[in-house]
């Protein structure tokens, strides 16, 4: 089934390319924006491995990443925005240009690492898990190089994302853990949203730069 | 069967239970009451265990830590009761979110347990997030602003963490696929264990490399330790006992399980180097950092990630003695720094403050109290009669056979915490009386319990424990 | 493979010279009639810009006193080099005389010495204006070509060769499947293609502000027959990247032989432009022009799409 394991791939990759737009935006609506992109890209890669895989419970995990991950998760962020009134640009660390080469070195070094090692597996898997390792490291290159708690709450979620792609990308995976970290995606939302109205309470302002102050053992 | 319910039933009934009372008195007391009935059903497994299952596994390995888990949370909950009570008087911590607390403490426990009980590496998994999760909240339960930030810092890099070990725990199903098959079975530990020496080495390599550095930023590896201090510092004191005597050394728990499989397959490369050098970057770094601290929970917080060093590099060397000799320190870390914790926290609330340079002379001011802490800390310290004396001895002797020169930076790294720990001692419990001399109502039963395990561990260990390590320490390789 | 003689790929070739000098003021029209419907305008008929190049060739040609000898051949050099681009990219048939010439590096080399014409061109009165439009093409180009490169580099890797009549029978074969890398090199080449034209989001074509002109800027003191050829130049230059496009990524209809391939290669070629000619004018209307310092950011993307798309077909063939 060529044509399957080619749409698969293809998805994988535009996810890739989901999170390089991540790590290219500075306005947070975009930010949120790409964030909704890239989970209906996931539920799509999902979706689509479900149908290849003939495994049902993969569309269930797919609605949940469409309903989670793409509607409820980046439209709590918006309203974050708008009742928290946060400072809508998220100043980088380091200029585009560097974080840009960066995360094609990750998406280089996750490839260059991932197919090898993984000669002896499943061939449809082999690519996915490069590709969702690559989704991994850019989500986290996204954290380092946010200095916004939104910004970095972003690269997580986009991490998660890439876990989640990959663990739809083995094959027979069991549903169990496709559940649980789609349930533990929730819980780690609502321990965000209420950190973050701590933060914003606390510091009036969302810039991690003003959490430093407080670091260790400065007082 | 008895015992499950108890291990993993009661404390998430008693989570959602507490959720709901709102008066402390009887919180704290169905609290306790269900942290205890958790130890009971924990020591019946000592007597049967259950048939390896689907979902349940008890063996050799995760024995004493599943009694010990349930042991500590009990005498912590015992100690969490009084110290919450101070708490609430003081007002640093509101009547709401009391039941926030409770909850969460038992919904903690819950997970620990069933990360250990565990039989499928993908269910161990969640229950270790989950439990990160709880701990997260409750670091950052006083909202303070040194609290949030602590909170945030620990969520994130823990969060990091437990996504780079799914990924390995991914890839180790990757590679039982092609020999196990699909479904639950390719996830399942004792399968996995049965075949792992048909896995692709390669594969399992990558594997065991995410799972370190995941699972390694919760056990509190340099360079992935960074929440560790202030989570400690800034959170309530019994958490600080829960993530030092019961979190870490679940984390750990995790990684010895990949260790294993890692061992079970002839051609993947050894993860001793690895280990090893991460354990001693931990033990020296945070040896140095010892000697700078100011604030009292930090300062056992780099105690903590120390300690962890030194067992992580056992692990690394490695060998029936290095192995046994981890498990044996594991146990007395735990006990120890616990009680430690339980001390400190009394002696933070008695002087109001966690800086060590407003407190002096504990034992002319609070005798109870200060030796106590003194009995803790040369006991941490690694001097005999006590337990970890005799796991240290062990360590050092059995890696010196097999790596002379890197045990040789490691007695450097216990020499230089022996330094620091024992001057802070001096200054905090000996010399003039500095700080508050209000009586304090402690319990101090935790601490003695704790205390007089470890004492009896540095004389006599039971035959059935030395047995169950050994065994584990074999399959460990 | 028995191919047409040589008088017929002569005869194919002489078609095809002819109808993409006719045809590419006439996509200028669809464009902007689409722009212009889709704003709710009336707008202008579709052959206007041929009224407006006859109108041109009519008019005087005006000089400034210091212009040189550069100034006046530039426009047919220009239009030279473009036409002689547009005439060897395989747009209905790939049995052209100058097959073997359309070549995607021959390509970017008579573009870019086109663009290297009008730059100095622009500079050469000394005008301010000239000057910020020549400096603001070469910038874009800095960048757009090596996406370009990148490009070119990925498609020669997939196909084996940078032919376009090879990479056109590359993408027809059936063992194509779909792949991400050439997905991603459609998008970069979308992108360098829009910089390439001074489109929107780079650069308005109907606009005549100081600080937003780029090639206005650069043929602002051009008159008469010169200008005539240089807006030719450029609806060429629009025809040429949608027939690259077109030609490596969607080559259905092309390459028939005898007078019904030859028919249908037409017919479809003259369909995929009008659709191109649409689809860009939809384009342009919905979205904004970025400030110049913010172009760099977009081509380096289109730049960097084209790396990815190089690493992931230099990792696995199958990718």
């Amino acid at each position: 089934m060529g044509l399957g394991f080619d749409i698969a791939h293809m998805l994988a990759g535009l996810m890739v390319l989901a999170s390089l737009l991540l790590l290219y935006q500075d306005r947070l609506t975009a930010l949120i924006n790409v964030l909704r992109l890239h989970g209906l890209i996931l539920a799509l890669a999902v979706a689509w491995q479900a149908h290849i895989q003939s495994a049902p419970e993969l569309f269930v995990s797919a609605a949940i990443a469409l309903l989670v991950k793409a509607l409820v998760i980046p439209g709590a962020l918006d309203r974050i925005v708008e009742r928290l009134g946060i400072h809508r640009s998220v100043e980088t660390v380091g200029g585009i240009g560097l974080t840009m080469f960066a995360g094609m070195a990750l998406v280089a070094l996750s490839l260059r690492v991932m197919l090898p090692v993984t000669a002896g597996a499943d061939p449809v898997s082999r690519q996915d898990i490069a590709l969702a390792l690559s989704v991994v490291l850019i989500g986290l290159l996204v954290m380092v190089t946010r200095r916004n708690a939104l910004g970095q709450v972003a690269g997580f979620l986009s991490l998660e994302n890439g876990i989640d792609l990959a663990a739809a990308g083995a094959r027979g995976m069991p549903l169990v853990v496709e559940l649980s970290v789609a349930f533990s995606v929730l819980i780690a939302f609502i321990v965000i949203g209420i950190f973050l109205f701590r933060i914003r309470e606390r510091f009036d302002t969302v810039d991690l730069a003003a959490l430093e102050a407080f670091r260790g053992e400065r007082r | 069967m008895i015992a499950l319910a108890a291990v993993l039933g009661v404390p998430l009934a008693a989570a959602f239970l507490l959720s709901f009372i709102a008066g402390y008195r009887l919180s704290a007391r169905i609290n306790g009451l269900a942290s205890f009935v958790s130890f009971a059903g924990s020591l019946l497994f000592l007597v049967h265990r259950p048939a390896p299952g689907a979902l349940f596994l008890v063996d050799d390995l995760n024995i004493v830590f599943i009694v010990l888990n349930c042991f500590v949370g009990f005498t912590t909950s015992l100690f969490s009761a009084g110290y919450i009570g101070h708490e609430l008087e003081s007002g640093k911590l509101t009547p709401a979110s009391l039941r926030f607390y409770y909850a969460m403490y038992q919904l903690m426990l819950f997970c620990m347990s069933l990360a250990l009980i565990a039989a499928n590496i993908g269910l161990m998994w969640v229950a270790v997030e989950l439990a990160t999760l709880s701990t997260v909240m409750m670091v950052g339960i006083y909202r303070t602003h040194e609290a949030i930030e602590a909170a945030w810092k620990y969520f994130i890099l823990g969060s990091v963490g437990i996504a780079l070990a799914l990924f390995g725990t991914i890839l180790v199903y990757l590679a039982a696929h092609p020999v196990i098959g699909e479904g639950a079975q390719g996830m399942l530990w004792t399968a996995l264990l049965a075949h792992a020496w048909k896995f692709d080495p390669a594969l399992l390599d990558t594997a065991f490399v995410f799972l370190l550095l995941g699972y390694g930023t919760k056990i509190g590896l340099v360079p992935m330790h960074a929440w560790l201090p202030d989570a400690h510092a800034e959170g309530p004191t019994p958490i600080s006992a829960v993530l030092s005597g019961l979190l870490l050394n679940v984390a750990l728990y995790a990684l010895l399980r990949f260790k294993i499989l890692l061992a079970a397959c002839p051609g993947a490369i050894a993860p001793g180097p690895l280990m090893i050098a991460l354990g001693l970057a931990s033990t020296l770094l945070a040896a140095l950092m010892l000697y700078r601290r100011r604030d009292i929970k930090r300062l056992f917080a780099y105690s903590s990630i120390e300690q962890m060093g030194i067992i992580v590099f056992s692990f690394g060397v490695a060998g029936p003695l290095g192995n046994l000799a981890g498990l044996l320190q594991m146990t007395m870390h735990s006990l120890t720094k616990s009680a430690i914790f339980f001390s400190v926290g009394h002696v933070a609330q008695v002087k109001g403050t966690q800086r060590m340079a407003e407190m002096g002379g504990l034992t002319e001011s609070h005798p109870l109290l200060g030796w106590t802490l003194v009995a803790g800390v040369i006991a941490i310290a690694g001097l005999p009669p006590f337990g970890l004396f005799t796991s240290e001895f062990l360590v050092v002797s059995s890696s010196f056979s097999r790596a002379p020169l890197l045990t040789a930076i490691l007695v450097l790294g216990l020499l230089l915490s022996f330094g620091a720990l024992l001057l802070r001692l001096g200054k905090i419990a000996f010399g003039p009386v500095r700080g508050e001399t209000a009586p304090v109502r402690a319990s101090s039963a935790p601490i003695f319990a704790h205390l007089a395990l470890v004492l009896t561990a540095g004389l006599w260990l039971p035959p059935p424990l030395v047995a169950w390590f050994r065994h584990a320490a074999s399959l460990l390789g | 493979m028995i191919g047409p003689s040589m008088i017929g790929s002569v005869a194919i070739e002489a078609v095809q010279m002819g109808f993409v000098l006719l045809a590419a003021p006439g996509l200028v029209g669809i464009v902007r009639a689409v722009k212009a419907r889709l704003l709710r305008r009336e707008g202008p008929p579709l052959i206007q810009p041929y009224r407006q190049l006859a109108r041109l060739l009519g008019k005087e040609v005006v000089l400034a006193h210091n212009a040189s000898w550069l100034f006046r051949t530039a426009p047919y050099l220009i239009l030279a080099l473009t036409w002689a681009a547009a005439s060897v990219v395989p747009t209905f048939s790939t049995h052209i005389i100058f097959a073997r010439l359309g070549d995607l590096i021959v390509i970017t080399a008579l573009l870019g010495a086109a663009r290297f014409l009008l730059a100095l061109a622009g500079l050469d009165i000394g005008t301010s204006f000239g000057g910020i439009g020549a400096s603001r093409e070469v910038m874009f180009a800095s960048l757009a070509e090596p996406a370009m490169l990148m490009i070119v580099v990925t498609l020669a890797i997939a196909a084996g060769s940078t032919q376009l009549s090879s990479i056109a029978a590359f993408m027809l074969s059936p063992a194509l499947g779909l792949r991400i890398s050439l997905a991603f090199a459609l998008i970069a080449l979308g992108i360098v293609a829009l910089a390439e034209n001074g489109r929107i989001p780079f650069d308005n074509p109907a606009t005549h502000l100081e600080l937003t002109m780029v090639h206005e800027a650069m043929v602002l003191e051009y008159s008469g027959r010169h200008l005539a050829m240089i807006e030719l130049a450029a609806a060429l230059k629009l025809l040429l990247m949608i027939s690259i496009i077109v030609c490596i990524f969607f080559p259905f209809g092309l390459g028939g032989m005898g007078a019904a391939g030859f028919l249908t290669g037409l017919a479809s070629y003259a369909a995929k432009l009008g659709i191109a000619a649409v689809l860009l004018g939809i384009f342009e209307v919905s979205i904004a022009k970025m400030r110049i310092f913010r172009v760099p950011e977009l081509l380096g993307a289109g730049l960097m799409l084209g790396l990815l798309a190089t690493l992931l077909l230099y990792v696995s063939r199958s990718l």
